[in-house]
């Protein structure tokens, strides 16, 4: 069973179409890049998916579950109790972190565990430490976020998405708010989920790493994959005109 | 009458004083936030509401205000005229305070960055969940100066509750003012009015310092 499946997703603001025609899915395990340039819907696929924003066409589906069901070329969605269960199966990293500034490192991680999915305080506390230790910021827990490096504030965001153990996590653009020396930081961050099996999709500009770590790669452009397929292929070894034409631009 | 007499005879009214003060806080904060909420509903109707609310409350001077909750019923229905005029100056300063503090709010509300909503809901934080603990918080920290401004011209404006001939602080002043026609009842009213504010600009100093913990 895939952990994601998006089926002719469609999304318009107005009349402008920004995603076309939208097929993708993600099986256990797997890390997929999602490049393209800017404007090319990336990152409005990315909140679609996450329920961020609704789409007007298609299916999104989780592990099995409809969050939202194409019904005569119109998305239908699952009731509100549904996808509140289904939003347990994802989590997301922002590109500008959005921590929340009154928590402390410790409870930005660990209240969401404990007040939406009601786990015990004592396993949460512990897996919240394992977590910051892992990212390096073991000893972080009682700092607030203005205190910390964007790099950091990032590794934190992560700390905390991961704290919700989703099946499933999602990262927009989670560098370009930083500078290249704490854009590395992050990168390793990732590079290790990728090694412990972590399933991800990746919206990214680092089109060296978007080779390294991704199993899959979607290049996309004006709301539709114009080309998909192993890193090796599509970032050495473009075949479309169009895909080439942009990454000759990072060489 | 000597200086000593007038301001024990005028301390005598500071707890009516501080009784408007504290009751128009008391109502006209959660109200504020009501209509605030109206204000930024999706139903145009409740927006429309709210905003003709603040147009004319903001747009009326509060003494016609209290004189139009105290003897508007009368002249209305013919209801009797209540004796104690504590009950119209408190509806008539909270409805008013109210419309401020809504705006107060709505400013606040509304500058906050879309992505704190945004990292709630993918966490499954509700609507309700998300208001109170990620927005509210960060709320108040930010429209605590604004507030201040607000409850310092409420301890100013308590004075107006003479226009309804209460027998607060002011008025009385006011009184022996006429009375034995010298100005200090003016000067005492001065220095407790600036003494009162003294108080709470120095609670709301502790209140923004205990916010201070993060930026």
């Amino acid at each position: 069973m895939d952990i994601l499946e998006i089926n002719h997703l469609k999304k318009q603001f107005g009349d402008h179409v920004v995603l076309k025609d939208i097929s993708l899915s993600v099986k256990q395990g797997q890390v997929v890049s999602i490049i393209g340039p800017s404007g090319s819907g990336k990152s409005t696929l990315l909140r679609c998916a996450t329920l961020l924003e609704t789409m007007d066409g298609g299916d999104l589906i989780y592990l099995g579950k409809y969050a939202a069901r194409d019904h005569d070329g119109k998305a239908v969605y699952a009731t509100g109790a549904e996808l509140k269960k289904i939003r347990l199966s994802f989590g997301l990293v922002f590109q500008n972190f959005n921590l929340f500034p009154h928590y402390s490192v410790m409870k930005n991680i660990t209240e969401a565990p404990m007040l939406i999915q009601k786990r015990p305080k004592s396993e949460v506390m512990q897996t919240a430490q394992e977590l910051l230790d892992k990212m390096g910021l073991g000893d972080r827990g009682d700092a607030y976020p203005y205190q910390l490096s964007g790099g950091q504030q990032q590794r934190v965001s992560i700390a905390r998405a991961l704290a919700m153990k989703p099946s499933i996590l999602f990262f927009d653009e989670p560098t370009s708010a930083l500078d290249p020396e704490l854009t590395g930081e992050i990168l390793k961050v990732i590079r290790d989920l990728a090694a412990e099996h972590m399933t991800m999709v990746i919206v990214t500009h680092e089109m060296s790493f978007a080779r390294d770590v991704s199993d899959h790669v979607i290049f996309m452009d004006d709301g539709v994959i114009v080309e998909e397929g192993r890193p090796e292929d599509i970032i050495s070894n473009p075949r479309q005109q169009r895909t080439i034409q942009f990454l000759s631009r990072f060489n | 009458m000597t200086l000593y007499a007038m301001i024990l005879k005028m301390s005598e009214g500071l707890g009516r004083t501080w009784s408007i003060f504290g009751l128009t806080l008391l109502f006209s904060l959660p109200l504020g936030l009501v209509i605030a909420a109206l204000r930024m509903s999706k139903i145009w109707p409740l927006r429309a509401f709210a905003k003709v609310y603040i147009s004319i409350l903001r747009g009326t001077p509060l003494m016609l205000q209290l004189l139009v909750v105290a003897y508007g019923p009368f002249y209305l229905f013919g209801a009797s005229v209540a004796r104690n005029k504590l009950v119209p100056i408190i509806i008539g300063f909270s409805l008013n305070y109210a419309a401020y503090f809504a705006e107060i709010y709505r400013g606040g509300i509304e500058s906050m960055p879309q992505g704190q909503y945004e990292a709630a809901s993918v966490l499954g934080y509700s609507r309700i969940q998300t208001f109170m603990r990620i927005i509210l918080p960060q709320v108040v920290k930010r429209i605590l100066p604004s507030v201040t401004n607000e409850v310092i011209t409420l301890v100013k404006d308590t004075s107006m509750a003479f226009t309804l001939a209460y027998q607060e602080m002011f008025s009385i002043g006011k009184q022996i003012a006429n009375s034995t026609t010298s100005f200090m009842p003016f000067a005492i009213a001065g220095v407790f009015y600036y003494i009162m504010n003294m108080v709470v600009a120095f609670i709301m100093a502790r209140c923004e310092a205990a916010l201070d913990y993060y930026r």
